[in-house]
């Protein structure tokens, strides 16, 4: 059993209006000096595969078909071994 | 013409559009399964509103890939009838069978209120009983309807005539004021390039009889029956195909 991680991110250019709203919350909170917030999110997974590589592909493969938009999102896999 | 409701985990309009058609329309209708995918030969499949698989992952995302989408797809492909509404529109989306992408509304609230539609194209079977720029007063209800798709689709889809319907104030103009959700182009509804498949945000299937507050909704459900009579039973794809080459 292979552990991965899968990033999955807003791409540039497409509004973000849950961090527009986190950004303006730490604004009033007195963190003004925070610039501006991207919100994501994070999948961990447990996966079956031969080696770290077959692994990535298999992630690389779930996270394009569903755990990703691709018309609004992008990600990143990373395999723990 | 008969009509089949899909029914998902988690779909919340399905029995607004059952009783719209058969108890306002008096058409035949039949509720389709999520987990089956058998069509049950009907005309036209009505993806509905609701939140789908509790709209986990992306709203519609799950429900994409239902056993019964398998079907549709392949349905829509050969010139079959879909109409999704609301969540279906953000199924459709997901699906691929329609082009671009939902984005939680611009306003990060849940958008409940009555709005104003121009029907942007009367040459789909969807819209045919419409007059050209006739307003439609409908209501939308949901958090993720803000449309959004690069330059370059946008583009084709407006220079393709595939926009069916837009958010305007009073006066039939798509301004920021009468946008409730940030849509790119104030785009509330749109088809693919061969004009089966349409997906809108608003609720037709909820503003079908006077009691609840409007019946502009009926003018599209009635633009379907009305391409069964005057098709006479010829497939979908054909009518379509006509239809286009008289536009051009």
């Amino acid at each position: 059993m292979l552990k991965g991680t899968v990033k999955v991110r807003l791409k540039d250019g497409v509004l973000d209006p849950q961090g527009q709203t986190i950004r303006r919350a730490l604004a009033q909170m007195g963190y003004d000096w925070v610039r501006n917030v991207r919100t994501g999110r994070t999948f961990e997974v447990e996966i079956e595969a031969e080696d770290a590589l077959s692994a990535r592909g298999r992630l690389e493969e779930i996270s394009s078909k569903l755990l990703a938009n691709p018309v609004i999102e992008s990600f990143q896999v990373e395999v723990r071994s | 013409m008969r009509f089949g409701v899909v029914t998902f985990p988690g779909s919340n309009c399905d029995y607004d559009a059952y009783a719209a058609l058969r108890h306002v329309l008096c058409t035949p209708v039949e509720f389709l399964w999520h987990a089956d995918p058998d069509l049950k030969d009907v005309d036209c499949v009505i993806l509905p509103g609701g939140f789908s698989f509790g709209d986990y992952l992306r709203a519609g995302a799950i429900a994409r890939f239902s056993p019964v989408m398998g079907s549709v797809i392949k349905f829509a492909e050969t010139g079959g009838l879909v109409w999704g509404i609301c969540n279906g529109f953000q199924i459709l989306l997901e699906a691929g069978l329609l082009p671009g992408a939902m984005l939680r509304n611009s306003t990060m609230r849940f958008a409940c209120q009555w709005v104003r539609l121009s029907v942007e194209s009367t040459r789909t079977p969807f819209t045919r009983s419409c007059s050209p720029g006739q307003i439609l007063r409908i209501p939308i209800a949901h958090a993720e309807g803000d449309y959004y798709a690069d330059d370059d689709v946008i583009d084709e889809l407006e220079n393709g005539g595939q926009v069916v319907f837009r958010y305007v104030n009073s006066r039939g103009e798509a301004d920021e004021s009468s946008n409730p959700n940030g849509s790119r182009h104030n785009i509330a509804g749109i088809m693919n390039r061969e004009g089966n498949v349409l997906g809108m945000m608003p609720h037709p299937e909820r503003a079908v009889e006077t009691i609840l507050g409007s019946a502009d909704g009926l003018v599209l459900f009635r633009s379907l029956l009305g391409t069964t009579a005057s098709g006479m039973g010829t497939p979908a794809k054909t009518r379509v195909a006509t239809q286009r080459g008289a536009q051009v």
